[in-house]
């Protein structure tokens, strides 16, 4: 089974929500200390593709969008065991809203050919919109399924559990589809020294915007504004000498305000 | 701009009755509708007699798609569906909610209409002057809040749980019921449910409960788990998690509290060894108090809650307990 993952570089969404700033005059965010990563939502798809390559062979390619794509993060899936890495890159994908980014890694999709599946994460962790697989999906006229837990594939169908508020659906898809993984699927394998002796040799293929045949000139959305809510602590500590008092005096200051 | 006029909202609906997030819906629908001066309308598939229980909420006309395609929820047949109802009604502004059901049936529909959806909106506002929707969604896992403006129509939203007023219901309002026929063929149904597995945990539902106790990273086992369930029996409560404690099999999935899990508003939130990272708060910050447990002073979650206590769960948990029961 020949499987495209499409991953995301993003700011560390693991890092401590006091080193979140925002650049307000380019309304642009930054995690100050902290590199980026691959997207973690990504990193569950391709978790997925290795586990349908692990049960029954194929053949995983890795796909990012970006600009100033630091090769040790995007190399990460070649260590885990993904085969191949082509990075769209380029200047003008900066530019880039939901539907240009979906629609860049279509085309791309397209020209790489002969694929019977294509993983996404759930959303990406800074814009948690969880679109960008769908639109490919309707881009490119094939069935889609969102937050997948377990994959499970035939011979031209795929059997996927979608994780729901109450439980989950079990569907089955032609292929190829578009499916959208969700962290339900289980813990993201590590990179094996081995893996990442062979991501070193790996060459990333790179393709520009011309490569691909993409114009850029549909933007659909744009940023207007990017703002942190204003939190103002007041917490109020229970007082005591130990851990005990301090959960008694808790426990009267809840009942005695009426909240418990 | 272009001949797409009115809001739009398509009403999910349960058991013969709309989900409250449909009311919520409507009702920001109906401000935005007031605001341009135009019609709110609402789109439901399958039951007309949901239709009063619309128009009382704010619609001026219910939109009913009926047909035995669309008797068991489908993503396929139900984008297919809504797309016909769009392309008839021609909103400039089209809201769903962001349910099981939002989250595929937005961006889908968006791309078909040949427009992009804004997910998860928890502010919506008409520009001034420009007239466009001013569409406020929290990102960076609820770091920081975007405003974004769609410049293709319709533009698409889905809403937050209770992030928006529903109207107080109007028995006296008048409303137009009016039928669209989608005409589907069950060739629209590429990827097919073939079964539905309910895994929900025994009693009161989280989203219902009005005292929630949840437990993080911290609490670091299944046993631990046992004893907020213990705790929040005894508040009549139910239990809730961060995704670490998910992920690491300690509780059910279905227990996830946050921007990947559910998204709750109880009276009281205790949250029991939780760091408070942006994207579990994005779940539960409509909480009218939390109460946080946890040994690291300078833990996020401190920032939001109201009362504190600084200190190992598992010392503090049962004292806690011990002396609930006694007041």
């Amino acid at each position: 089974m020949n499987i495209i993952v499409c991953v995301k570089q993003v700011i560390d969404p693991e890092a401590p929500p006091a080193s979140f700033k925002i650049d307000t005059a380019s309304n642009r965010a930054e995690m100050k200390g902290a590199s980026p990563v691959i997207d973690p939502y990504g990193e569950y798809a391709v978790e997925a593709a290795l586990k349908l390559k692990d049960a029954g062979g194929g053949k995983v390619t890795v796909m990012s969008l970006g600009v100033n794509l630091l090769r040790e993060v995007v190399k990460k899936p070649l260590a885990m065991g993904a085969d191949e890495l082509i990075l769209l890159e380029d200047e003008v994908f900066a530019n880039c809203d939901t539907w240009l980014t979906a629609q860049a890694l279509a085309l791309a999709i397209k020209k790489k050919g002969d694929f019977d599946l294509i993983l996404c994460g759930r959303e990406a962790s800074d814009t948690n919109a969880g679109q960008t697989g769908p639109i490919i999906a309707e881009i490119l006229g094939i069935p889609c399924v969102i937050l997948a837990r377990k994959l499970e594939s035939g011979d031209k169908t795929i059997k996927v559990e979608r994780v729901n508020s109450s439980g989950y659906d079990v569907i089955e898809s032609s292929l190829p589809a578009v499916i959208t993984v969700s962290n339900e699927i289980g813990q993201a394998r590590y990179p094996t020294i081995k893996g990442i002796m062979a991501a070193k040799k790996i060459e990333p293929i790179i393709w520009k915007s011309t490569d691909i045949g993409y114009d850029g000139n549909t933007k659909r959305t744009k940023l207007q504004k990017l703002f942190q809510p204003v939190h103002e602590a007041k917490c109020e500590f229970a007082a005591g000498e130990t851990p005990e008092e301090m959960a008694v005096n808790l426990a009267v200051k809840l009942r005695e305000a009426k909240i418990l | 701009m272009s001949d797409y006029k009115g809001v739009a909202v398509y009403c999910e609906a349960r058991d013969d009755k709309i989900l409250p997030i449909a009311v919520e819906g409507l009702g920001i629908g109906r401000k935005l509708a007031d605001a341009l001066g135009q019609e709110l309308a609402a789109i439901i598939i399958g039951d007309k007699i949901l239709a009063q229980q619309i128009i009382v909420a704010g619609a001026d006309k219910v939109y009913i798609i009926d047909d035995a395609q669309l008797k068991d929820y489908q993503p396929d047949a139900y984008i297919t569906a809504l797309e016909k109802a769009i392309i008839q009604i021609k909103p400039q502004i089209v809201i769903l909610g962001q349910t099981d059901r939002g989250r595929e049936l937005a961006p889908r529909l968006a791309a078909r209409l040949s427009t992009v959806a804004i997910m998860d909106c928890v502010e919506l506002a008409i520009g001034p002057g420009t007239k466009r929707l001013l569409q406020t969604k929290p990102v960076y896992g609820g770091n920081a809040q975007a405003v974004m403006v769609t410049e293709t129509d319709p533009q698409i939203v889905t809403i937050r749980t209770k992030a928006f007023t529903a109207l107080a219901s109007d028995t006296a309002r008048k409303g137009e019921v009016i039928n669209i026929s989608p005409g589907l063929d069950a060739s629209t149904i590429k990827a097919k449910i073939i079964n539905r597995v309910v895994e929900e945990v025994a009693g009161i539902k989280l989203e219902d409960a009005a005292v929630v106790v949840a437990g993080g990273r911290g609490i670091g086992s299944v046993d631990g788990f046992k004893q907020l369930d213990e705790l929040a029996k005894l508040l009549k409560g139910a239990v809730g998690a961060s995704r670490p404690a998910c992920d690491n099999n300690w509780i059910s999935d279905t227990a996830q509290v946050g921007l990947t899990g559910k998204i709750i508003a109880p009276e009281v939130y205790v949250a029991v060894a939780i760091s408070g990272s942006s994207q579990h708060m994005s779940g539960c910050s409509g909480a009218k108090t939390i109460v946080a447990i946890n040994k690291d002073k300078e833990a996020n979650i401190f920032r939001h809650a109201r009362y504190g206590v600084v200190g190992d769960w598992k010392k503090v948990l049962p004292a806690f307990i011990q002396k609930i029961k006694e007041l």
